[in-house]
């Protein structure tokens, strides 16, 4: 099945020119099991940077690094060396109020402990502007619903959210996210549990609200064809380091992807400067 | 299902009032009731002559039975459901655990023995029994917390199983330290392990009530952020949540309001659990409504049951925490298949 991917911006389009929105420059980190003078995972110095509405994946294999890299952008936790800087401002710096106005998270799926409706969830993106003990106003509904319709789930609306599909729940959640107005959406494994089907049209979505809403967009994913068509720039992570930083024809060379993910990969050229990605099983 | 509306503030006003009426009629009836039965009316009119200080028309049944026995006795009822009820929401959201109370989870128990090993040092000192009670709970809850953690993340059966396993040896300690002190009996000891609202105060009802509407009110600032942490942690944090305070916010207040029921009846069971349960069931589980609605309905549940407690096997009285356990265990034990399960 081939998908048909988004035209690249041309080089020197208005925005090149920009001082960069998200700027990661030589951020490390390391987890470190309690008691254990070795770490355990080292993510080794990582550098890019990504303007206005644009669309970067993160991909590599399992326990490559990529959700600690996210961590890192979101402003979870903090790098061990080097610098992640939003407009100007090191994320370590802001308060988490501030840090929520301006990024916005999808985790991959986290258990419900309560019921709360659809409307209720996404009102939660607007905790983050509202005052102590305030309730939602006829504004951040607004907002609300509007975000709903975004996602094309203005009919899940008033419906309780432990009784949706997981494709339905999936759009209920990032309409949360831009609920929070954010200038910088992160996004782990959001395909997770969604058909191709589901996969082409949340990052068709996703393509459509970075360059109308002019917000950053980073997703770790595992699907290499849909990073290859959609993303304007591809981090590729191995072991915690970086092999590539790049448009995808760039990143996307057959003899690394082989490497890395141990896997018969062949990759094509494609329309659009864009390679796409076919996995190569020969019959026996 | 129909379309679920948001929350706004007059829904919580509305319910709060409806609950608080409730709560008033529930408490006429209950200060009538006893071997000398009183109309609701009468004690309507009773109370009404204390409170404009109209006591030269009182009747003796009005001073005596009403105003001196009765009444402080459905106050701390009151009192003391309210406290529960909310300290058992506040754990739930806290440890992200919809069975979570302070009985189940052994730390009713552990105010008990620090209460008890105050009164043992300083037999004369009601305030150094209740803030031992404090430490005890403050130390129980964090005992479970970290037992209930299995690879980093809290676990429902582990936490669940930690806290009725710190129950169990905490009351074990408390029965042998209570047998071998002199002058109290075995009866009086068992009446307290299982709650009990008819010993004696040992501070004012006043200032009982002055320090759990105050904790409770703490822990209610704190309730748009609760909605977003029992979803997870780092959810709540994403969305601009201070989780750390929070966290701190709650495990001190839930602490102080079930050190403050256990330091006046014992360790009465169920009522944290259920109580909010059932609120969540009638009026959502958005917290803002939540901690008021448990507030006025574990208030209104405690009366109910010391009522029965006090009447049901009438003229011997049954513990309180006998009632809650008798409807609580088998509800407790319908949640957790259901939830767990």
């Amino acid at each position: 099945m081939s998908v048909k991917g988004y035209p690249l911006p041309a080089e020197g389009t208005a925005w090149a020119d920009e001082p960069p929105r998200l700027l990661v420059e030589e951020a490390s980190f390391a987890y470190q099991p309690a008691g254990k003078r070795t770490s355990q995972f080292t993510l080794e110095p990582v550098s890019f940077r990504a303007q206005r509405g644009e669309l970067v994946t993160i991909v590599g294999p399992n326990a490559s690094g990529k959700t600690t890299l996210l961590q890192l952008l979101s402003g979870l936790n903090r790098p061990l060396g080097g610098r992640v800087e939003l407009d100007g401002e090191e994320l370590c710096r802001l308060d988490p109020r501030t840090r929520a106005q301006r990024i916005a998270v999808v985790q991959q799926e986290s258990p419900l402990v309560f019921p709360v409706s659809t409307t209720e969830f996404v009102l939660q993106g607007r905790h983050p502007y509202s005052r102590r003990l305030h309730f939602p106003s006829e504004g951040d509904l607004g907002l609300a619903l509007r975000a709903l319709e975004q996602v094309g789930a203005a009919h899940l609306a008033g419906r309780w959210l432990n009784e949706l599909s997981g494709g339905e729940k999936q759009r209920v959640v990032l309409a949360r996210a831009l609920a929070q107005q954010p200038m910088l959406l992160l996004l782990d494994e959001p395909t997770l549990h969604l058909d191709i089907g589901g996969q082409v049209e949340l990052l068709k979505q996703l393509t459509a609200l970075a360059t109308t809403g002019k917000t950053t967009i980073v997703v770790v994913t595992h699907e290499l064809e849909l990073a290859a068509q959609f993303a304007d720039q591809v981090v590729l992570l191995h072991h915690g380091r970086t092999l590539g930083v790049g448009r995808p024809a760039e990143v996307f060379e057959e003899a690394v992807l082989r490497e890395v993910f141990e896997a018969p990969l062949r990759v094509e050229p494609g329309p659009g400067n864009r390679p796409s990605i076919r996995l190569e099983v020969r019959p026996k | 299902m129909a379309a679920v509306k948001p929350l706004t503030l007059r829904r919580v006003v509305g319910v709060s009032l409806l609950l608080g009426a409730v709560l008033l009629v529930v408490a006429a009836v209950a200060v009538g009731l006893g071997p000398v039965s009183i109309s609701a009316r009468a004690v309507g009119g009773c109370l009404l002559q204390a409170a404009t200080g109209n006591t030269q028309h009182m009747s003796n049944d009005c001073r005596l039975i009403v105003l001196d026995l009765r009444l402080p006795r459905v106050l701390l009822a009151l009192l003391v459901g309210a406290a529960l009820s909310v300290a058992g929401a506040g754990f739930q959201a806290l440890l992200r655990n919809p069975l979570a109370d302070p009985y189940v989870l052994g730390v009713s128990s552990g105010a008990a023995l620090g209460a008890i090993l105050a009164m043992i040092v300083a037999p004369n000192a009601p305030l150094a029994s209740m803030g031992a009670a404090f430490v005890g709970a403050l130390v129980t809850v964090a005992a479970v917390y970290f037992l209930g953690r299995r690879g980093g993340q809290l676990d429902s059966y582990t936490l669940l199983l930690a806290g009725v396993i710190s129950a169990s040896f905490f009351s074990a300690v408390i029965m042998f330290l209570m047998t071998s002190l002199p002058g109290r009996d075995l009866r009086g000891i068992t009446f307290w392990l299982m709650g009990d609202l008819s010993a004696p105060l040992p501070v004012r009802l006043g200032w009982l009530m002055l320090a759990t509407w105050l904790t409770i009110g703490a822990i209610y600032t704190t309730s748009a952020d609760l909605n977003l942490l029992s979803a997870g942690e780092r959810e709540a944090t994403h969305l601009g949540v201070n989780t750390g305070r929070v966290k701190l916010i709650v495990y001190l207040g839930g602490s102080l309001l079930t050190a403050l029921a256990v330091s006046v009846s014992g360790a009465i069971g169920y009522i944290g659990l259920l109580v909010p349960h059932v609120m969540r069931m009638l009026f959502g589980s958005d917290y803002r409504l939540l901690i008021p609605a448990s507030a006025l309905g574990g208030a209104i549940a405690l009366i109910v049951a010391d009522s029965l407690a006090r009447t049901v096997i009438a003229p011997t009285e049954l513990p309180v925490g006998a009632m809650t356990a008798i409807v609580g265990a088998p509800v407790f034990i319908y949640l957790l298949r259901r939830k767990l399960g």
